[in-house]
C-alpha cells in the first residue's frame, strides 16, 4: 500500500502543492519542466505544457497513452512520442472546439447509423468522458485511472472499448472511446508538426516514409523489396 | 435589400468539372457568363504545394478541401418511419468546397457508362422478364444512348488526361484492355499507369481463374501531356497522396488546371468565389427562371444575378437541394409515387477482403489514384447471368492501393488487440505486407430512397436542410453476398498467410465511416416529364432555360465511378446549348 501511494504521488500532486506553495514552489515547477528528457523534445516541436487539459485530465491522458503505447522494441512510450501533447493541442484547437460540427438543435440520440449526435464539441466530450471514466475507476478501484496498476488499466480500457462500462451520467461510452482512439492513432501517425509522432517514431514503426516528392522510379526499383525510407516530415522540408 | 447585378447570358452555380466545362464552352462561344462558387479560390502553386500538401491529418482527417457541415449539411435516416437527424460531421461521403469542387480531391477514376445502364429496364425485362424487377425498384431507362454520348466521353477523356488501355476500338477487341467495354472510337490519350505489385498479384490470380483484369482508367497522367485545349499536365509521381488531396504535379485531371483557367482568360467570363446561391428565381409564369439570389459569405451581403439562362452545376446533392429550395418541379412523394424532384437517390455498395502475405513488400505508400487492376466479369460481362442469382446490376472487382496513409490504413488480422505491444507488433509487421481486394457495386433505385426538405433543421442561411432517406435493399444484399463469395474464393487461390474475408453488409446504411462520394439521382433525366425532372439534354422540363448537370441526373447508380458520364454529359449539354438552344430558346425535346 505504501509503495502504491508513493507511486501515486505524481506530478499532479506536486504541481497542486506547488501552486499552494508560492514562489519557492514556482521555481521548483520550472525546474520540473526543464528536466523533461531532452531526447524527447527535438528542435522544432511544440513546447511542453498543456493548453487545454487540466491536471487531472493530463494525468489521465498521459497514463492512457503510455498504457496503450508502451515502450518496447517498436517505439518509445506514448508520452515520449508526444501523444499527450498532440491530444491536448487537438482539443485546444479548431477541431477540439468543433469548428466544422453542425451544432444546432434539437438534440436527439437517434440510431447508430445517424452518427454523432451529441451536443458536445470534441474537447467537451473528452472532458466529460475523462471525468466519467475516473468516476467509474473511483467507484470500482477506489482511485483515478492514472493511479491504477497495468492490469486494472487494461480492464478499464477493455470496458470502454467494448462498452461493457456504462457511464452513470448518461454520456455514451462508445462515442467517447471512438474519439479517444481516433486521437491516439492520429497522434501516432500524423505529421510531427502537430506535436505527436515525435521523431517520426510512428512512421518508423511501420516503415512509412512520410513526405516524399516522387515515387515515380520506386515502383519498379523497389518491387517486392523493402523501401529504404528516409523518414521525412513537413518541417524537414520547410 | 439585395443588390441587383447586370444581367448576363448565363449564370453558373458551382465551379467543379461540370460548371468548369460549361464555363469554358459557353465563354468560348461568346456568351457572357458569371460563375458563382460558394467555396474559396485556391492557388494550386501555393495551396497544393510541397511539403504541406502531404498532410494526412489536415486533408483526410480534418477535411480541409471538403464541405463544412457547420454551415450546411443534410439530415439522414434509413426509412420514412425514422426521424431524420443532421449529419453533424462528414463521414460517408465528402463533397468538395473549393473552386474545382470535388474534382480537386478525386482519384481520377474515369469510366464509360453504357447502354447497360442507359437501357437498364428494357434490358432486364427483355432478358429476364418483367417480373424479375421488384415492384419497389424504380429503375428506368435514361432516354439517352451510348452512341450519342461516345464522342463526348472521348472529349472528356482527352481533356482530363485519362491513362488506360482500350479494350474495344470500333468493335475490335484489344489485348490488355477491358474486353467487355463498349466500342470506342480510339484509345485513351495516355498509356496505362505503371502497375504496382498488389494489382499485378491480383491480375495474375484473376487471369488464372479465367477472369479478365485490366488497368483501371484514371485521369492520372502516366506521362507529361498537353491536352487538346493546350492545358499542360506533368507526369504522375505515384506520391501516395491522391484521393483527398490537390495534385502538386498537375498530373491529376482537374478543372482548376484545365477548363477553369481557360474560361477565366476570357473577358466575357467572371468567377465570383465565396458566393453562396440560396435560390433560383422563377418568373411569374413559373416556366422560366430569371436568375439567382446569392450571398457573399465574406460579408453577408445579398445579391440578385439576373441571367437569360441558369446552369446548376454544384455537387449532386446540392443541385437537388437548390431545386427543392427554389420550388422548381414537383417534389417526389414516395407514398403516392408522384412528383420528380428528389426521386431515385442512389448510392453504392461493396465488399472487401484483406490478404496478408508474410515476407512480401507491397509498399502501399507508392501509388497513383488509379493504381488498380479491375475486372468486370460480374459487371458488364454479357455472359454473367443474373437469372438464378436474382439481383439487378453488377459489381467490379479490383485491387491496388490508393492513398494508403497510416492514420487511415493499418491492416491487421482480425482478432488483433487494438492497443499495446501485440497491436504494435502486428501493425508493424503487416502494414507493408498486406493488400486488399474490393468490389464496388451499383445501387438500384428504390421507391423509398429519396430526398426532400427537412421539416426541422436549417442551415446557416436559415433554409431547410435537405433530408436524405436511404437504405440498402434486398437487391444490394444479394449482390453483396455474391461479391463477397467471389472475392473470398479468388483470395484463397492466392494462398495468403492470413485472410480477413469479405462479407456482405446487411446492417443499415450508416453515415459513418467514409464509403463513397458517389451520390446519384434526385433530379433524374428521362424520356418524359412524368418520370423525370430533366430531358436528355439535362434541361428542366419545367423551366426551359434551366439546365442541371451532375450525377444527380443519373436514374440509378452503377458499379463504376460517376465522373466519366458526368464530364461527358457536361460536354453534351454544352453542345446542345451552343448549337441549338441559344439559336431558338425553348424545349429541346
Amino acid at each position: 500500500m505504501k509503495d502504491i501511494e508513493k507511486e501515486g504521488f505524481g506530478r499532479r500532486d506536486f504541481l497542486k502543492s506547488a501552486v499552494a506553495g508560492g514562489a519557492v514552489a514556482a521555481a521548483a515547477t520550472a525546474a520540473v519542466v526543464t528536466t523533461q528528457p531532452a531526447q524527447a523534445q527535438p528542435a522544432g516541436t511544440a513546447a511542453s505544457g498543456y493548453a487545454y487539459l487540466n491536471l487531472d485530465e493530463a494525468a489521465f491522458v498521459e497514463a492512457m497513452v503510455d498504457h496503450m503505447v508502451p515502450a518496447d522494441q517498436y517505439s518509445p512510450k506514448g508520452t515520449d512520442m508526444g501523444l499527450a501533447i498532440f491530444i491536448d493541442r487537438a482539443l485546444a484547437g479548431g477541431w477540439g472546439k468543433g469548428e466544422r460540427l453542425y451544432m444546432q438543435g434539437p438534440w436527439k440520440p437517434g440510431v447508430p447509423s445517424q452518427g454523432y449526435q451529441l451536443p458536445l464539441t470534441p474537447a467537451e466530450l473528452y472532458r466529460a468522458g475523462i471525468a466519467a471514466t475516473n468516476a467509474h475507476c473511483a467507484k470500482t478501484y477506489g482511485k483515478t485511472f492514472d493511479r491504477l496498476d497495468a492490469k486494472q488499466k487494461q480492464e478499464v480500457l477493455i470496458g470502454l472499448s467494448s462498452a461493457k462500462i456504462t457511464f452513470s451520467d448518461g454520456l455514451p461510452v462508445r462515442v467517447f472511446w471512438s474519439t479517444v482512439y481516433q486521437t491516439v492513432i492520429e497522434g501516432m501517425f500524423a505529421d510531427p508538426i502537430y506535436g505527436g509522432n515525435r521523431d517520426k517514431a510512428g512512421w518508423k514503426m511501420i516503415g512509412f516514409p512520410g513526405v516524399i516528392a516522387t515515387h515515380a522510379q520506386d515502383i519498379i526499383k523497389y518491387r517486392d523489396k523493402k523501401f529504404p525510407a528516409d523518414y521525412t516530415s513537413i518541417s524537414d522540408m520547410s | 435589400m439585395a443588390k441587383v447585378m447586370k444581367e448576363v447570358d448565363a449564370v453558373i452555380i458551382g465551379l467543379g468539372w461540370t460548371g468548369g466545362i460549361l464555363a469554358k464552352e459557353l465563354a468560348e462561344a461568346g456568351m457572357s457568363v458569371v460563375a458563382l462558387e460558394r467555396g474559396t479560390m485556391r492557388d494550386p502553386a501555393k495551396d497544393y504545394a510541397l511539403p504541406n500538401i502531404r498532410d494526412e491529418l489536415r486533408y483526410v482527417q480534418r477535411h480541409d478541401l471538403m464541405m463544412n457541415t457547420a454551415r450546411d449539411t443534410l439530415t439522414i435516416r434509413n426509412n420514412p418511419s425514422q426521424e431524420a437527424l443532421p449529419m453533424r460531421k462528414l463521414g460517408s461521403f465528402l463533397p468538395g468546397d473549393v473552386v474545382g469542387g470535388s474534382a480537386v480531391h478525386w482519384s481520377g477514376h474515369t469510366w464509360r457508362w453504357t447502354d447497360n445502364e442507359f437501357k437498364i429496364r428494357s434490358n432486364y425485362e427483355a432478358r429476364y422478364g418483367k417480373k424479375f424487377i421488384p415492384g419497389d425498384m424504380t429503375i428506368q431507362d435514361w432516354g439517352i444512348t451510348y452512341a450519342e454520348l461516345e464522342p463526348y466521353y472521348d472529349k472528356f477523356e482527352y481533356t482530363a488526361a485519362v491513362s488506360g488501355k482500350a479494350g474495344n476500338i470500333r468493335g475490335k477487341i484489344q489485348a490488355g484492355g477491358n474486353p467487355f467495354e463498349a466500342p470506342r472510337a480510339r484509345d485513351y490519350p495516355l498509356p496505362p499507369l505503371t502497375p504496382i505489385l498488389s494489382s499485378e498479384v491480383f491480375s495474375e490470380a484473376a487471369r488464372n481463374a479465367g477472369y479478365h483484369p485490366f488497368p483501371r482508367p484514371s485521369a492520372n497522367a502516366s506521362r507529361a501531356y498537353v491536352n487538346p485545349d493546350g492545358s499542360k499536365f506533368g507526369a504522375c509521381q505515384y506520391c501516395g497522396y491522391c484521393q483527398r488531396f490537390g495534385c502538386e504535379a498537375n498530373a491529376k485531371g482537374s478543372p482548376h488546371m484545365t477548363v477553369i483557367p481557360i474560361a477565366m482568360s476570357k473577358p466575357n467570363f467572371e468567377l465570383r468565389a465565396n458566393a453562396w446561391v440560396t435560390r433560383i428565381i422563377k418568373d411569374a409564369s413559373g416556366k422560366r427562371v430569371t436568375g439567382v439570389a446569392y450571398t457573399n459569405v465574406l460579408n453577408g451581403e445579398e445579391f440578385i444575378q439576373p441571367a437569360s439562362m441558369v446552369l446548376l452545376t454544384a455537387y449532386a446533392i446540392n443541385n437537388v437541394h437548390l431545386m427543392l429550395l427554389s420550388g422548381i418541379g414537383k417534389p417526389y412523394d414516395p407514398v403516392s409515387q408522384t412528383g420528380v424532384i428528389g426521386k431515385n437517390y442512389c448510392y453504392q455498395t461493396g465488399a472487401g477482403a484483406t490478404l496478408f502475405f508474410e515476407g512480401r513488400n507491397f509498399n502501399p505508400f507508392i501509388n497513383a489514384g488509379g493504381s488498380n487492376a479491375t475486372m468486370d466479369d460480374f459487371n458488364i460481362n454479357p455472359d454473367f447471368d443474373r437469372g438464378q442469382l436474382g439481383f439487378v446490376g453488377g459489381y467490379s472487382i479490383g485491387a491496388g492501393f490508393n492513398t494508403a496513409l497510416p492514420i487511415g490504413y493499418r491492416p491487421v488480422p482480425r482478432g488483433t488487440p487494438q492497443w499495446g505491444t501485440e497491436w504494435k507488433a502486428a501493425t508493424s509487421k503487416w502494414y507493408q505486407t498486406a493488400m486488399n481486394i474490393g468490389a464496388s457495386g451499383g445501387v438500384m433505385a428504390n421507391r423509398y430512397n429519396y430526398y426532400d426538405l427537412d421539416p426541422t433543421y436549417r442551415n446557416a442561411f436559415g433554409l431547410p436542410l435537405m433530408r436524405m432517406t436511404f437504405d440498402y435493399k434486398d437487391n444490394e444484399h444479394k449482390m453483396g453476398r455474391h461479391a463477397a463469395a467471389q472475392i473470398n474464393a479468388l483470395a484463397k487461390t492466392m494462398n495468403p498467410t492470413h485472410l480477413n474475408e469479405a462479407s456482405a453488409r446487411t446492417d443499415p446504411w450508416t453515415v459513418v465511416p467514409y464509403q463513397s462520394t458517389h451520390n446519384t439521382g434526385g433530379t433524374i433525366m428521362g424520356s418524359n416529364p412524368g418520370n423525370s425532372a430533366l430531358n436528355k439534354y439535362l434541361q428542366s422540363w419545367d423551366c426551359h432555360n434551366l439546365f442541371v448537370v451532375g450525377a444527380n441526373v443519373f436514374p440509378h447508380n452503377a458499379s463504376y465511378n460517376p465522373t466519366g458520364p458526368v464530364g461527358a454529359l457536361a460536354y453534351w449539354t454544352a453542345d446542345a446549348i451552343k448549337n441549338r438552344y441559344v439559336k431558338n430558346p425553348g424545349m429541346l425535346v
